[in-house]
């Protein structure tokens, strides 16, 4: 399809991307282009105006902040998934990064954009939610539990840029993994799971699980998580990610049923918990 | 004829089938060549159609039905017509008395009912997708903009989706006729008496889901006239087939229209079609005088490029209780959507003589009904119709084996046509002309490792290991090398299944070939260069082929149904034949002896017995300079063949395909592939296992990822590729190909086609590995795609049971 008309501003700053969006109501950042361009095709978007800000180098770069790492919103997935910094400091953001799409989305796809988007079917915004990072913008610093407010709807203003985030670093004793299920390797998440498992004497003694695609917004698993302080790697583990689904609402969609996914996110979840406390 | 169909040398090769034979030292077939297209395509230094630009070029936009079935009661372009940039707009009724009605070639049955099938509709629409109305515009944005500004008002009518609620008393009609276009049947020998008291019989249903065929390239149409003669650019498969069809539906006089393909970026039969689009951009620069173009969206085009399969297939197999097969009957109702196109209502038939496979048996009754639904009409998609057949016949046979206790392939063992037996005339009463399942058969079972699988597969069940180990076999043949004309003429069918070459040789000995099949990817410069290079004894290099204009290759029959090798190869063999002929009359001439003492070897006529000789490229400056020729000779090495084949070709293999089948979420991984085909001698191996690989995919998205799905109100819910699930690289493993080679006796050089091999074969032995994989779980089919959910779902509701 061919987008409808609209102006294109290139901003060579971020005042003067903020302007831009606040002189026209119906303005949209692009950066990148993964989640835009394809709404834009399908006229599924009318956005009056894109505000590029594709070409600021202030929102790039990955840098190690003492107690936390702050990740540009510009970084694309692809160098999110390679950098150095977060594969010793938060290695899961550099394994959800790795699931996103293909290799040429990854290229040109933003860390930023993906969480801005506020798409739960997205890796990302779990993958965050789970490690209680916290939304920097021009305006603010808002947490992620607060940032994903409904389905493609952050809490962000119009006119508010997110131009990075922080991700507390967890320290030792923690492990990570991201279980994505999907049907081929470039489609969403039929239900992905983001787990951080600290582990001690044989048992889980502290767990974080961020929920993709099984609600509105990404979710945690706050039940399992209760569940798992102190659990036995074993049955324990198991009963725990049987709570997985509690107080979701996951979609009906062509790629699953919520049935499914509820089902789905016990298994995957169990399979991540244990796969984060080297139990795989 | 030429040696090569010496009947001793065929029984010769079949002998030594087992051997895949090697190039001659300087022979050029059986080379791995890379491909002479490669280097334009991949460095974009060529022309798709989209890519072609006129001067004063204008860009041309449909507007599509949003309802699957409605009358249109009002349509209003004028408003789109004052806005800036847009040159015209019109309506299905503003074109209603010079569009004429979209072809169908071949009219099965002689009740068949064709609908009449405006390009543009004119009063009802009966698909989402369907265009209602176009725009002209000096670009393609402004294009697309006005389509929001014309007006159409529908009165809803009920949509008819389910072939079997289609059928039923009192349905709403599709069409005034009716819902249903034809019931065709075949029978040999006594079902009945094959049913009566069988030991075992085997009755299934199975669901061939809706493909959209996704060629790389989507659609494009550029049309242009000089106010007398009329060109037409298309990414199409069928550049000669097209240009007959638009003379006889346009009244545009044949001798005026070019029809030109130029590089075609895949087709997989999606392409074998005359379009609405094409049809319009012609209509639409004869009323302009100007170029105009039209690009499809791939969104666009999931609607709107006929989709593929879409039946469903009751399958009975009656047997003894020792596994051989007494008959087997089929009964099929195809969805044809809302339109006869091209060859909609053909497609089954190319499958009605499959449904016997490779076995033998003493009676066969196959029916089909074709069913005309509010959905995008479908037609050819890779294999059509075989692919079909050899899915409901090879998913039977497993169940046969199931419910013998019986290996699947002892069970095909028993029931194949032996080795020694070809020429074979089946039940279906094709005569398949050469084959070896035995060979193949073992090749497949020592490379995949048949028995060790099958220890791990019990070793698996025995731990209840939840992720379950399944193996499927699919040993398929097909007919290909369409096709003898007298056997399309008994058909119905509205052409002939010849094909055109011929060969000239340039004056400083250089080749050029024209050939009438045309290419669309599957690498037809190359294998034809080396064809002629061996033929002639010229270097590879030397000779160059041209295709896909009906300027430049005036004859043609295309490129569908896995045939260009098998015909249009041949005829340039053909073609070659007679040249060499010629130049041995010329070396003769010249070397003062008579024809028959000139022998041809590597490019040189030697006069035997002495060191007297020409080469062909001497030869051919002594033709261009006519000096002194034969008397009566024209001063020209050219020649021209058409040639229809005796017979179709018969390509068969066996495939395996292990899965591991994770019970707990119903994910399934393809741990190895293995593929034994034989088709017969091979040209270039590398473009074969090009082939090969490409259709394998193709069969394995059936099997777990493709499906066309529609709404409760018609709507296609699978218009984009993230909706649409197409498998990459990423999501298949390495496959293990190898092959036989027993060649076919029905053409000099052995070959049997292999463009939809692949495809065909592969579909059964996924699914057949999964219900493996299941079946100690109480599962014994799932419908395809072979999604996770379905998977689940079944195994949820036997553990319910």
């Amino acid at each position: 399809m061919i987008p409808a008309q609209f102006d294109y501003v290139r901003a060579s700053s971020l005042e003067e991307a903020t302007q831009a969006l606040a002189a026209d109501e119906d303005a949209k950042v692009i950066a990148g282009g993964q989640s835009l361009l394809p709404l834009l095709r399908l006229r599924l978007a009318y956005p009056s105006t894109l505000v590029d800000i594709g070409r600021l180098p202030e929102l790039r770069g990955v840098q190690d902040r003492g107690d936390h790492v702050f990740i540009g919103a510009l970084t694309t997935h692809d160098e999110v998934m390679r950098d150095p910094v977060l594969a010793a400091e938060c290695p899961l953001v550099a394994m959800g990064a790795a699931t996103v799409a293909d290799p040429a989305v990854r290229h040109r796809g933003t860390f930023g954009g993906s969480l801005a988007h506020a798409d739960p079917a997205g890796d990302l915004p779990a993958v965050i939610l789970a490690l209680d990072g916290v939304m920097v913008t021009t305006r603010r610093e808002i947490p992620a539990a607060e940032f994903f407010v409904d389905y493609l709807e952050s809490a962000m203003e119009p006119d508010e840029i997110l131009t990075g985030v922080r991700i507390p670093k967890l320290g030792e004793g923690w492990g990570y993994h991201y279980e994505k299920f999907h049907r081929t390797a470039q489609a969403w998440a039929i239900v992905g799971v983001a787990a951080a498992v600290r582990r001690s004497d044989g048992a889980v003694a502290e767990a974080r699980i961020g929920l993709t695609n099984m609600g509105p917004t990404p979710l945690r698993a706050s039940a399992t998580e209760a569940a798992l302080a102190g659990a036995e790697l074993g049955d324990a583990v198991r009963q725990a990610c049987e709570q997985a689904a509690e107080g979701t609402s996951p979609p009906s969609d062509l790629h699953g049923q919520a049935d499914y996914r509820r089902h789905l996110a016990q298994v995957l979840t169990r399979r991540a918990v244990l796969a984060a406390a080297g139990a795989h | 004829m030429t040696e090569e169909l010496d009947a001793g040398m065929v029984a010769q090769r079949i002998a030594e089938s087992d051997q895949v034979s090697e190039p001659s030292p300087n022979g050029e077939v059986g080379r791995r060549r890379r491909r002479k297209e490669d280097a334009r395509l991949l460095t974009g230094r060529t022309q798709w159609t989209d890519n072609i630009q006129l001067p004063g070029m204008l860009y041309v936009q449909f507007l599509r039905s949003p309802m699957a079935h409605a009358r249109i009661t009002r349509v209003d372009v004028s408003a789109a017509r004052e806005l800036p940039g847009v040159v015209a707009a019109f309506s299905g009724q503003d074109l209603a008395s010079e569009q004429g009605s979209l072809p169908c070639a071949w009219p099965v049955t002689e009740d068949i009912a064709i609908p009449e099938h405006p390009p543009m509709a004119v009063s009802e629409v009966r698909y989402v997708g369907e265009a209602v109305a176009c725009v002209v515009a000096t670009d393609r944005y402004r294009a697309a903009d006005a389509l929001e500004a014309i007006e159409v008002d529908y009165e809803p009518l009920p949509p008819v989706l389910d072939m079997n609620d289609a059928l039923a008393e009192g349905a709403p009609k599709v069409h005034e006729t009716g819902n249903k276009a034809y019931t065709w049947k075949f029978a040999q020998g006594d079902m009945e008496a094959a049913l009566r008291d069988a030991p075992v019989r085997i009755d299934r249903t199975y669901i061939q889901q809706r493909l959209i065929p996704s060629a790389m390239e989507p659609r494009a149409v550029v049309a242009t006239t000089d106010g007398e003669t009329f060109t037409m650019w298309s990414a199409t498969q069928i550049p000669h087939i097209l240009r007959v069809m638009l003379a006889l539906t346009t009244g545009i006089p044949e001798h005026k229209l070019r029809v030109i393909a130029p590089d075609v970026g895949g087709g997989f039969g999606s392409k074998l079609q005359v379009t609405a689009e094409e049809v319009v951009c012609l209509l639409l620069t004869k009323r302009l005088g100007k170029p105009v173009k039209w690009t499809e969206s791939r969104s666009e085009g999931n609607l709107t490029v006929h989709h593929g399969r879409d039946q469903i297939q009751h399958i009975t197999i009656a047997a003894e209780s020792d596994g051989r097969i007494r008959g087997v009957r089929v009964e099929l109702l195809v969805d044809m959507g809302a339109y006869l196109m091209l060859v909609t209502p053909g497609i089954p038939l190319l499958g009605a003589f499959m449904y016997n496979g490779i076995y033998k048996m003493d009676a066969y009754d196959f029916t089909c009904t074709g069913v005309f639904t509010t959905k995008m009409p479908t037609d050819a998609y890779r294999g059509a119709g075989r692919p079909e057949a050899t899915y409901a016949i090879e998913r039977a046979m497993d169940e046969l084996a199931a419910e013998l206790n019986m290996d699947p392939v002892e069970v095909r063992r028993r029931n194949w046509i032996k080795h020694e037996e070809f020429p074979y005339t089946t039940i279906a009463g094709l005569t398949y002309d050469s084959g070896n399942y035995e060979a193949a058969t073992d090749k497949a079972l020592a490379l995949f490792g048949y028995d060790k699988l099958r220890a791990e597969q019990a070793d698996r069940r025995d731990r209840r290991d939840p992720v379950q180990l399944g193996i499927g076999v699919s040993t398929y043949t097909e007919m290909c090398g369409l096709a003898p004309s007298r056997v399309l003429g008994s058909l119905s069918y509205g052409a002939g299944g010849w094909e055109h070459g011929s060969v000239r040789v340039l004056p400083t000995g250089k080749v050029e070939v024209v050939t009438g099949s045309s290419a669309h990817g599957q690498g037809h410069e190359t294998a034809w260069s080396q064809l002629v290079a061996d033929a002639l004894g010229v270097p590879f290099e030397d000779v160059s082929v041209l295709h896909g204009d009906t300027a430049i290759s005036h004859r043609g029959m295309d490129t569908y149904g896995s045939r260009s090798l098998v015909v249009g190869g041949m005829a340039v063999l053909s073609a070659c034949e007679k040249v060499k002929e010629k130049a041995r009359k010329i070396a003769a001439h010249t070397l003062e002896c008579s024809p028959e003492d000139v022998e041809f070897s590597q490019g040189v006529f030697r006069v035997k017995g002495t060191g007297a000789q020409k080469t062909i490229q001497e030869l051919a400056l002594a033709a261009f300079a006519a000096h002194d020729l034969p008397e009566g000779m024209e001063p020209r090495l050219d020649a021209d063949a058409t040639l229809d084949p005796e017979n179709f070709s018969f390509p068969h293999g066996t495939h395996l395909c292990a899965v591991e089948v994770d019970t707990e979420t119903g994910h399934v991984k393809i741990r190895s592939y293995v593929a034994v085909d034989d088709v017969g001698r091979v040209v270039n191996p590398l473009i074969v296992e090009g082939q090969v690989h490409g259709g394998i995919a193709q069969g394995i998205a059936q099997a777990l990822y493709e499906e066309a799905v529609y709404d409760a109100e018609g709507n296609l819910l699978t218009s984009t590729m993230a909706d649409y699930l197409l498998p990459s690289a990423a999501d298949l493993p390495d496959f293990v190909t190898d092959r036989t080679e027993t060649p076919a006796t029905s053409n000099p050089l052995g070959v049997k086609g292999v463009g939809e091999a692949g495809t065909i074969a592969s579909t059964p032995a996924v699914v057949n590995a999964i219900v493996d994989a299941l079946r100690p779980h109480g599962v014994h089919d799932i419908q395809m795609p072979c999604t996770p959910e379905r998977i689940w779902r079944a195994l949820r509701e036997r553990a319910q049971a």
